[in-house]
């Protein structure tokens, strides 16, 4: 035995009873130790930026949305804003409300659904009932307001499609009811519970230092104390005119430790601060259209026009989301489109994270930057199931999904 | 004589399994509606374990087989064996004179040890990790366990109560709260804190489910086992719930409902029976199903901390107040 020490290698993943998507960790332990971690990625790629080569604007928004399913709304935004951007076109002032309002919604049901699955994956069941019991309210509402729970379809270049109608506005503001009394039992038992600060506190832990090096952002850098949000940094929408203050750990505990905990407190103040801006909103409702061109073959033939670069930048509420767009005038489909989702700055934080943390925490530290692969896979992987090192090219994989149907078809005809 | 033995194994054997099934179903509903779920019927567990045992059973390539297969086979004979040994109600147990609560205790500890070698059989590193978390767990609260034990029985020996300190039938026939005076009752108070401490780690759920632990190491213990091999574990877990209630049951709630209505002969044996398993239902929801809902998931090295300091000191404060008031006595 003596002072060598053996170690061995547990595959995290890609499929895990902790894991919501695929992702793969590659851990070293030491008994319990975690003395060593390796990421893996791009098990749900699926060729979203590709796809956009086929269609015009006004169709990515259906892509754009279905990136990602909790915070589709922020790629759409993000989207919008890019395009918007390179076409100079003016949103009327309603719209950037109603923009605001759906973000802080998406922000709402993500976070509170974050900190179910956080309760989750720590083994606390009824921790995570509670959570869906009372996402349920924000995602009624998201259905009475666009007529989707999950892809809300209001996103359109120049506005939105739906208005707040006085029916949606008086469920809103019921809903802000509800969370101001509700919402309070949540968070309660993750602030106060014994259990639960043996599990988050001092895990994971990410210092200042190390979440600036390493660019993180979001509540993620946020609980390691940096004072970033996009939305006070550099407003876009209607937070403008309301103002939103980053939340960080220090300013409740005196420090932020940077640890499972400090992100969790982080998102679960932001609830309260979506809550606040939510009624602002509705409050300085302006009046006035929802959308700069209603027409929609004037708007495609604007956009067909339409020629240069944009960048459309939103928080989100995992972090900031980057989309960046390049249209050629005399093309319907853009010639770039880029997006960084916030995960793919988060997940270079993961291990430090991990490291002398046990096995039991791992799920738990992976979850914990609130990760979206899905968001974040998008370039293609080497294919090494031959043992040969071959890279495959969207040309050949193409070509072999064209082969495989034609097979599936002749063989059902 | 041994015949009759035999064939009321048997009956005891299906009798148990039926309830244990039940419970399990009952558990399942109380959790749910703890947390404002509806919950399964009260039969599924018994679908569940049906369904398994139509699966097919997969042994994985690295796995020595016949230590895989043969683990299940021996967890689940050892905990229907502690059937045999608890005094059920007024009736004594089946193999009367012939084990004790040490017995029980190492019957206990079977099933864990059984489940520990199968799946270190079985070749998983998660499965490995899993054994490793156990056998730390066994260690952690086999010493709280045996504290209780011994205390009580030297309690029962002292008070002069006829037949083996350490059986079963003596615990049922002397009401362990009536021997002494109040320094004995907040002792017995303490063993009592102390044994509802260790039954989650004992039979594995929440809070002490660190073995098996879903979304850390992905049923850890038990990940490569499924169908018929799964549904004897399933039936192992369930069994090894009900029979730790009914051994708390027998060792701290002794009281005799047909005594107290004045009942005697068979109909006293009847009611007791029933009233038995009403209690034993009673203490399984209150020490595994409230408490399971109620916590999050502790990590092995708090666990063990929990067991060796604070559940520790609280068995021995027991034993001593005990010890205290019968040598002042």
């Amino acid at each position: 035995m003596a002072e060598k020490s053996y170690t061995f290698k547990l595959p995290v993943g890609p499929v895990h009873a902790g894991l919501k998507e695929p992702v793969w960790v590659n851990i070293e332990v030491d008994g319990e130790r975690v003395v060593g971690a390796k990421v893996r990625t791009g098990h749900v790629h699926r060729g979203i930026e590709f796809m956009s080569r086929e269609r015009n604007l006004v169709q990515i928004i259906y892509l754009a949305e279905r990136i990602c399913g909790i915070c589709s709304f922020t790629h759409v935004a993000a989207f919008l804003q890019a395009v918007e951007s390179a076409v100079g076109m003016e949103v009327p002032k309603r719209a950037k409300y109603i923009r605001t309002i759906v973000l802080e919604l998406e922000r709402i049901h993500s976070h509170i659904l974050w900190a179910s699955v956080a309760a989750y994956t720590t083994g606390f069941d009824t921790l995570f009932q509670l959570g869906m019991e009372l996402r349920e309210k924000v995602q009624d509402v998201l259905e009475a307001m666009t007529g989707n729970r999950v892809n809300y379809g209001i996103g359109q270049i120049g506005g939105v499609r739906r208005d707040i109608t006085p029916q949606v506005d008086a469920a809103i503001r019921d809903m802000l009811d509800y969370y101001r009394h509700e919402f309070d039992i949540f968070k309660e038992v993750f602030v106060e519970d014994p259990t639960v600060a043996a599990r988050f506190r001092n895990v994971g832990v990410l210092p200042y230092e190390d979440a600036v090096k390493l660019c993180a952002v979001g509540p993620t850098a946020r609980g390691s104390g940096i004072r970033a949000d996009h939305r006070w940094g550099a407003p876009y929408e209607a937070y403008i005119d309301i103002e939103v203050k980053p939340i960080v750990p220090q300013d409740y505990y005196g420090k932020a430790v940077g640890d499972v905990f400090d992100r969790t407190f982080v998102r679960i103040m932001e609830v309260y601060q979506s809550l606040d801006i939510i009624e602002k909103a509705l409050d300085g409702l302006p009046e006035g259209p929802i959308l700069a061109e209603p027409k929609m073959v004037k708007l495609l033939t604007t956009l067909k026009k339409a020629e240069g670069e944009g960048c459309g930048i939103v928080e989100g509420p995992r972090g900031e989301d980057a989309h960046y767009i390049k249209l050629q005038s005399g093309k319907e489909e853009p010639v770039a489109w880029k997006v960084r989702a916030p995960t793919y700055a988060n997940a270079m934080s993961w291990p430090v994270m991990f490291i002398d943390q046990e096995i039991a925490d791992v799920p738990l530290i992976i979850s914990s930057i609130d990760p979206c692969i899905s968001c974040m896979d998008r370039l293609l992987v080497k294919d090494k199931s031959t043992g040969k090192t071959s890279y495959v090219d969207v040309k050949s994989l193409r070509a072999l999904c064209v082969e495989k149907t034609r097979r599936m078809v002749s063989k059902r005809w | 004589m041994v015949i009759a033995k035999i064939v009321s194994s048997i009956a005891l054997g299906l009798l148990v399994t039926v309830i244990v099934l039940l419970y399990d179903g009952i558990d399942s509903i109380v959790h749910a509606r703890m947390q404002r779920r509806y919950g399964p019927p009260v039969i599924q567990t018994i679908l569940d374990v049906g369904k398994l045992l139509i699966k097919e059973n997969i042994v994985p390539r690295q796995a020595i087989p016949w230590l895989f297969n043969g683990a299940p086979v021996v967890a689940l004979a050892s905990t229907l064996i502690v059937f045999l040994y608890i005094p059920m109600g007024t009736l004594p147990p089946v193999l009367c004179m012939s084990g004790d609560l040490i017995l029980i205790i190492y019957l206990f500890t079977l099933p864990a040890v059984a489940l520990v070698i199968g799946a270190f059989a079985s070749g998983s590193p998660w499965a490995s990790v899993g054994a490793q978390r156990e056998m730390v767990l066994m260690m952690s609260y086999e010493f709280p366990l045996a504290v209780v034990a011994s205390t009580l029985a030297w309690l029962i020996y002292k008070s002069g109560f006829p037949g083996a300190p350490f059986s079963l039938e003596t615990f049922v026939a002397s009401n362990v709260w009536s021997l002494g005076g109040w320094m004995t009752k907040a002792g017995l108070l303490l063993l009592l804190l102390t044994m509802a401490a260790v039954i989650p780690a004992e039979v594995g759920k929440i809070p002490m489910d660190i073995p098996e632990a879903k979304t850390e190491i992905v049923e850890g213990l038990i990940v490569e086992y499924s169908g018929r091999n799964l549904a004897l574990i399933k039936m192992t877990f369930a069994l090894r719930t009900l029979a730790i209630s009914c051994v708390i049951t027998a060792m701290f709630f002794p009281f005799s409902l047909g005594k107290f209505l004045g009942f005697s002969g068979v109909f006293m044996g009847i009611i007791d029976f029933i009233w038995f398993w009403i209690k034993v239902l009673v203490i399984q929801l209150l020490g595994t199903t409230v408490i399971r809902t109620s916590f999050a998931r502790l990590k092995i090295q708090q666990a063990s901390w929990v067991y060796w300091v604070p559940v520790s000191i609280t068995a021995v404060a027991g034993m001593l107040l005990i010890g205290l008031d019968k040598f002042l006595m």
